[in-house]
């Protein structure tokens, strides 16, 4: 009896097992930090790409207005596909855009710009990759949209035209 | 041509397998000795598998890039040996070295069964029937390793870099005698429980099968550890992946099940627990095939991301659970003469134990791996269950277990004295102050190192002890305890005493450390057949004054461009020592990696032991009878 | 008075090292409990994917700040979730985790003393 009784009990534990991994199924395997956001921005001290003058975030992000910080390389292939988003981006005044030179070399970089034109109203340096790892970032490229000293939006990976419209609502 | 010939035998294989369910049931109920038929049509089942596996292989080794796992998974540059290991290096090609396994044990279990009831021989053989079926119709409905594709590719896309190594190479075929050979005992055990043969003959029939099974999964998981340790260039041997802890839980299953079934030899008791550990056995093994080949799961080594066929696994291996259950539920009769308890220093209780425990274990890993799995689904969270989980988890509970698996063989049936076993406490007290000696002198954690070392220590001396008293009788039991012992030993002192530099150079520099002084020499470069390498030349200068010269190596492969790290490994019987090589982008610096890690082959060689011990419990039974 | 203030001083200078050498293999046990996001069946101490290598760089400034192990853990933790962390923490999402294998040995004992040893002749 008792054995009729644990075996039917295994049944419906196996049935809800059974629907619990089929769901699983769906899912991705890999993660993304797609929905962690740290509402704040980080604070940091950095040194500019052109004159090599530190500056810190509170000056970076002082005005009230949007700013659009874009992690890059040159020697990142994505990053120059979504380059055109960003220049169309550089049209819109209601937004400055800022880009965080990642782990590069300031001459490769110099190249990459003059090929595909500099679309940054600012670019600051990062050299050892701990400042992106201070926003949360993993790779490049990746953009995050900024308003009031918050992160509003965050994109891993390269621009494409529905993330262009996107923030272009969201700026409104 | 071979594809051809593949892919049809394959077909033939299937409609043998019909052919094979239809005869079965029809000799099944009359009382003539077995009809030759079956054993025919088994032979040729397994027959048609061979030459269809044969025909893959042949298809690899001529780079017949008109079949589409050829294409996938091979390369004409590719050296001869690593073009037929990559018959089974892919997911298609495995699974048909799954039907080889399953065809070929049914045929041999059939051949040596002969003094056995027909009856349990029939049942035995229809439930790995549904298994092969089931095999066969994943295999050629949506993994089928002979597609044909038009127009025939030029040259195929290669076979990934890291799995090009002799270990690796014979790591699944060595494995899957294993694993997909407990599905004998699933079956044997489904079988028995219907026909109520659960006795000591049964035991003593099925036991040959869980030993050649548990002998192939210990060495196969050795051989994946050892690919690991020498080919992924991290330096470590084991790290709680997915994939690892799938191999683990059936070798938990099947050695909790080779303890049962020789107490089961001599008493008739734990019938029922034998036959859920027969089948948790084969169940974790298709569960584990269901975790690492659907995609379910985010690890190294998994295969195939393809949601369609874990779909069909998901659905067939919960098929095969309701079975087991459905068979269990209504067939089942419980063995009600022994109703005496059993007294606390009595061998049944430390067999009890050991169940006790390992069970345990193997919950510990169960729980670990899948438990991402249900809160992802549950309540949408990530998080990682990693070594340090497994480690808090599993080593407090090894100190009771390793002193069990001590005193437990000692024990006698129904009841034990304790008059002249004094040696036992005078072995642990001597183990104890060993353990507190060495333990102070190390910069490690005292008090549960203490405690470990010393169970580890004492089971070590009981055993070999035990060599020279009791010679040859209970060897096997012996041996394998003993490797057990040395296993852990050998873990936790290469654990303690490991040595990691991380540095990075140019060529010229010299790194200096208080134990050593590293000096990059030179760097070289070769091509070989498939690979351009970059070797570099370290010169090692040790406190003691000896010299070691490493070469690690970075390999650029052509198809597919890969770039590896080659790890450098010079060994003897004390020591490892371990150097890797990377680029470090932007900068003409390498990245050097530097490990002393003392005792290491001695974890390669406990395992070993530990085989051993099932080797000769396996040729102690042939001699017995 | 001054005798000992030296004798202090020296002391210190003398256990820099070893402080030195703490950090270090400080250092190396948190970057293996941390998982990377790039290659993601290793640790970001095996690692030698680029985010690896700047976690790495991180992890030793924030030692040399003062931050503590758990303080490095949630600070990462606020920054990539949980999924970072290899050793799961134990809050609500995790009870079932680290408890059913407890459990389930608990219930095991449980059963052995019942049907087997605590049986009446």
């Amino acid at each position: 009896m008792k054995v009729k009784f644990l075996t039917s009990f295994i049944f419906l534990v196996s049935i809800c097992i059974f629907l619990i991994f089929y769901k699983g199924l769906n899912k991705s395997n890999i993660y993304s930090p797609d929905n962690i956001i740290e509402k704040k921005i980080p604070s940091f001290s950095v040194k500019q790409f052109y004159n090599n003058i530190k500056i810190t975030s509170e000056e970076i992000f002082d005005d009230e207005k949007f700013y659009l910080m874009n992690i890059w390389a040159s020697w990142c292939v994505p990053c120059r596909e979504e380059h055109r988003f960003l220049l169309k981006f550089k049209k819109l005044d209601r937004l400055e855009i800022i880009g965080l030179n990642y782990k590069d070399k300031n001459k490769n970089a110099k190249t990459f710009l003059n090929e595909l034109k500099d679309p940054y109203d600012l670019i600051i340096v990062d050299d050892d990759g701990t400042i992106a790892i201070e926003w949360g970032a993993y790779g490049v490229p990746e953009t995050f949209l900024i308003y009031d000293k918050k992160i509003i939006k965050k994109i891993i990976g390269p621009l494409n035209d529905d993330l262009f419209f996107e923030i272009k609502d969201l700026i409104k | 041509m071979a594809s051809i010939i593949g892919f049809n035998s394959l077909i033939f294989g299937f409609f043998t397998s019909l052919i094979l369910i239809f005869f079965s049931i029809k000799d099944y109920k009359n009382s003539y000795s077995l009809d030759k038929k079956i054993l025919i049509f088994t032979f040729l089942q397994f027959l048609f598998v061979i030459i269809s596996f044969f025909g893959l292989i042949l298809s690899f080794v001529n780079s017949d890039f008109s079949n589409e796992t050829v294409f996938n998974h091979s390369h004409t540059t590719k050296p001869l040996f690593y073009k037929i290991s990559g018959t089974w290096g892919n997911h298609e090609g495995s699974l048909l070295l799954w039907l080889l396994v399953l065809t070929s044990f049914i045929y041999f279990f059939l051949i040596k069964s002969h003094n056995q009831p027909k009856k349990y021989r029939i049942l035995t053989l229809l439930f790995q029937e549904i298994i092969i079926i089931g095999f066969f119709i994943f295999l050629i409905k949506t993994s089928n390793p002979f597609n044909y594709i038009f127009p025939i590719p030029e040259e195929g896309l290669g076979l990934n870099p890291i799995l090009q190594d002799p270990a690796l190479a014979i790591h699944p075929p060595v494995l899957y005698l294993g694993y997909v050979g407990s599905s004998i005992i699933f079956s044997s055990s489904l079988a028995a429980t219907s026909l109520n043969y659960l006795s000591k003959e049964w035991a003593k029939h099925i036991k040959t099968w869980v030993f050649i099974s548990w002998i192939f999964l210990s060495l196969g998981i050795l051989l994946g550890s050892i690919w690991a340790y020498y080919e992924l260039g991290w330096g470590g041997f084991w790290f709680w992946d997915p994939v690892e802890n799938v191999s683990l839980m059936p070798w938990l299953a099947l050695t909790t099940l080779m303890h049962c079934i020789v107490v089961m030899e001599k008493k008739l008791i734990l019938t029922s627990w034998a036959v859920i550990l027969s089948i948790t056995t084969f169940t974790l093994s298709m569960c584990g095939t269901f975790l690492v080949r659907s995609g379910i799961l985010n690890s190294v080594h998994t295969f195939a991301n393809d949601p369609e066929r874990g779909v069909f696994i998901l659905i067939f291996l919960f098929f095969l659970i309701f079975l087991s259950l459905f068979i269990f539920f209504f067939f089942y009769k419980s063995d009600n003469k022994n109703v005496n308890s059993f007294s606390l220093l009595s061998k049944e209780t430390s067999i009890l134990v050991n169940n006790w425990f390992m069970m345990y274990f193997l919950s510990v890993i169960l729980v670990g791996t899948t438990y991402p799995i249900f809160l992802d689904v549950i309540s949408s969270q990530q998080i990682s269950v990693g070594p340090p989980f497994y480690n808090k988890l599993i080593i407090p509970f090894l100190i009771p277990f390793l002193i069990a698996m001590a005193v437990g063989p000692k024990l006698r049936w129904i009841k034990s004295e304790i008059e002249d076993k004094k040696y036992l406490i005078i072995f642990f007290l001597i183990s104890l102050v060993l353990s507190i000696f060495i333990i102070i002198n190390l910069d490690v954690n005292f008090l549960l190192n203490t405690i470990l070392i010393t169970s580890a220590l004492y089971l070590f001396f009981i055993t070999v002890r035990d060599f020279f008293i009791k010679k040859f009788s209970s060897f096997s039991q012996n041996i394998a305890h003993f490797g057990f012992s040395l296993l852990i030993l050998s873990i936790l002192f290469n654990n303690f005493l490991t040595n990691e530099t991380i540095v990075n150079l140019k060529v010229g520099e010299t790194h200096i450390t208080e134990k050593f002084k590293i000096k990059f020499e030179d760097v070289d470069q070769l091509s070989e057949q498939n690979y351009k390498v970059i070797i570099g030349k370290f010169k090692v200068e040790n406190k003691d004054g000896k010299i070691d010269i490493l070469y690690p190596e970075l390999r650029i492969y052509n198809q597919p461009n890969v770039v590896t790290s080659e790890a450098f490994i010079k060994t003897n019987l004390f020591l490892d020592k371990f150097m890797t090589m990377n680029y470090v982008r932007n900068k003409e610096h390498f990245n050097i990696r530097y490990q002393t890690k003392p005792l290491m082959i001695w974890i390669w060689i406990s395992v070993i032991f530990i085989s051993l011990g099932g080797l000769t419990g396996l040729y102690k039974k042939k001699n017995e009878s | 008075m001054k005798l000992l203030r030296i004798v202090l001083v020296i002391l210190l200078i003398l256990n820099f090292n070893v402080l030195k050498a703490e950090n270090k293999n400080l250092e190396i046990e948190i970057t293996k409990n941390l998982r990377c996001l790039i290659c993601q069946g290793q640790s970001v101490y095996d690692s030698d994917s680029e985010f690896a290598n700047s976690l790495k760089i991180l992890v030793k400034q924030k030692l040399d700040d003062g931050y503590e192990e758990k303080e490095i853990y949630n600070f990462l933790k606020k920054k990539y979730g949980e999924w970072i962390l290899y050793e799961p923490r134990f809050n609500k999402n995790t009870y079932f985790l680290w408890l059913l294998p407890i459990l389930m040995f608990v219930a095991g004992g449980a059963i052995i003393l019942k049907l087997f040893i605590l049986k009446k002749n």
